[in-house]
């Protein structure tokens, strides 16, 4: 199971997910949320990770999606708050040299 | 006592198409696994590898008809190995058809992570066709065995 928040900050949308971000329910969740972005005029997007627990090759998948749909879109989306095990995944599969990811929110959203 | 701590601890499921039962495979092999005394960290990777094995079986092999099932075998053997087994019944599977989802050309491809998962949390992954027909994935990881305290 997957939660999410939403807040806008400036012009970029900040989407923090919560729990598993896996088949059938988190990728088809965070495809959501970011049309809702779109829909909403926003194509700048931030996903704060720290309380992800799990993101299975779908959701890894989703976020790639997500991330090209947003690109091409003359948009960004970027990453903050990595927690060991999902910075590992992104080592792993080497998306760590496709993503923009950062340390903190202040950072990550000045680099908009 | 210590035959008893030893001892394999098994766990065979059939399981519906349906991605929520990953959730309950998944808490299976905890059970087990902390049954087992497997390491937190170890027992985290080898449930990710399980998920992916599942996925597959349910999307790719029994293309999500919920009157298919997926048999699911665990056996932990504690400071020794997990052993898993997932078969689909399904049409089978050429792994030869897979691509390296790291090469450049394919980093930005929504799909093809699964098996990349397995085989990059597991020891061996194994591909064989099961008596069903469908395929039958295998996997196993390595313990490292705890020293007394």
């Amino acid at each position: 199971m997957m939660k999410s928040s939403v807040r806008d900050v400036g012009d970029v949308r900040v989407i923090g997910l919560e729990g598993k971000v896996t088949i059938g329910a988190g990728d088809i969740q965070l495809r959501g949320l970011i049309d809702q972005a779109i829909a909403a005029g926003r194509s700048k997007v931030l996903l704060d990770l720290a309380e992800v627990t799990h993101v299975d090759s779908s959701g890894i998948g989703e976020m790639v999606g997500c991330f090209t749909t947003l690109t091409r879109r003359g948009g960004a989306m970027k990453l903050v708050n990595l927690p060991d095990k999902i910075n590992d995944i992104l080592q792993v599969t080497q998306l760590i040299t496709v993503f923009d990811v950062f340390a903190n929110e202040t950072e990550a959203l000045a680099s908009f | 006592m210590l035959y008893f701590a030893r001892m394999a601890r098994e766990a065979q499921l059939q399981l519906l198409s349906r991605y929520e039962n990953i959730e309950l495979a998944e808490q299976v092999l905890a059970e087990l696994g902390r049954d087992g005394d497997v390491e937190r960290e170890t027992l985290y990777w080898v449930g990710m590898a399980l998920r992916e094995a599942l996925a597959n079986a349910i999307k790719h092999g029994n293309k999500l008809n919920p009157d298919k099932r997926v048999f699911v075998e665990m056996t932990v053997v504690p400071h020794e190995e997990v052993r898993i087994a997932i078969e689909d019944e399904g049409e089978g599977f050429d792994p030869a058809r897979l691509t390296d989802p790291t090469d450049t050309d394919n980093l930005l491809r929504a799909s093809g992570r699964g098996v990349f998962y397995m085989k990059s949390f597991m020891d061996t992954v194994e591909f064989r066709t099961s008596p069903r027909g469908g395929t039958r994935i295998e996997l196993s990881k390595r313990l490292v065995a705890r020293r007394p305290a």
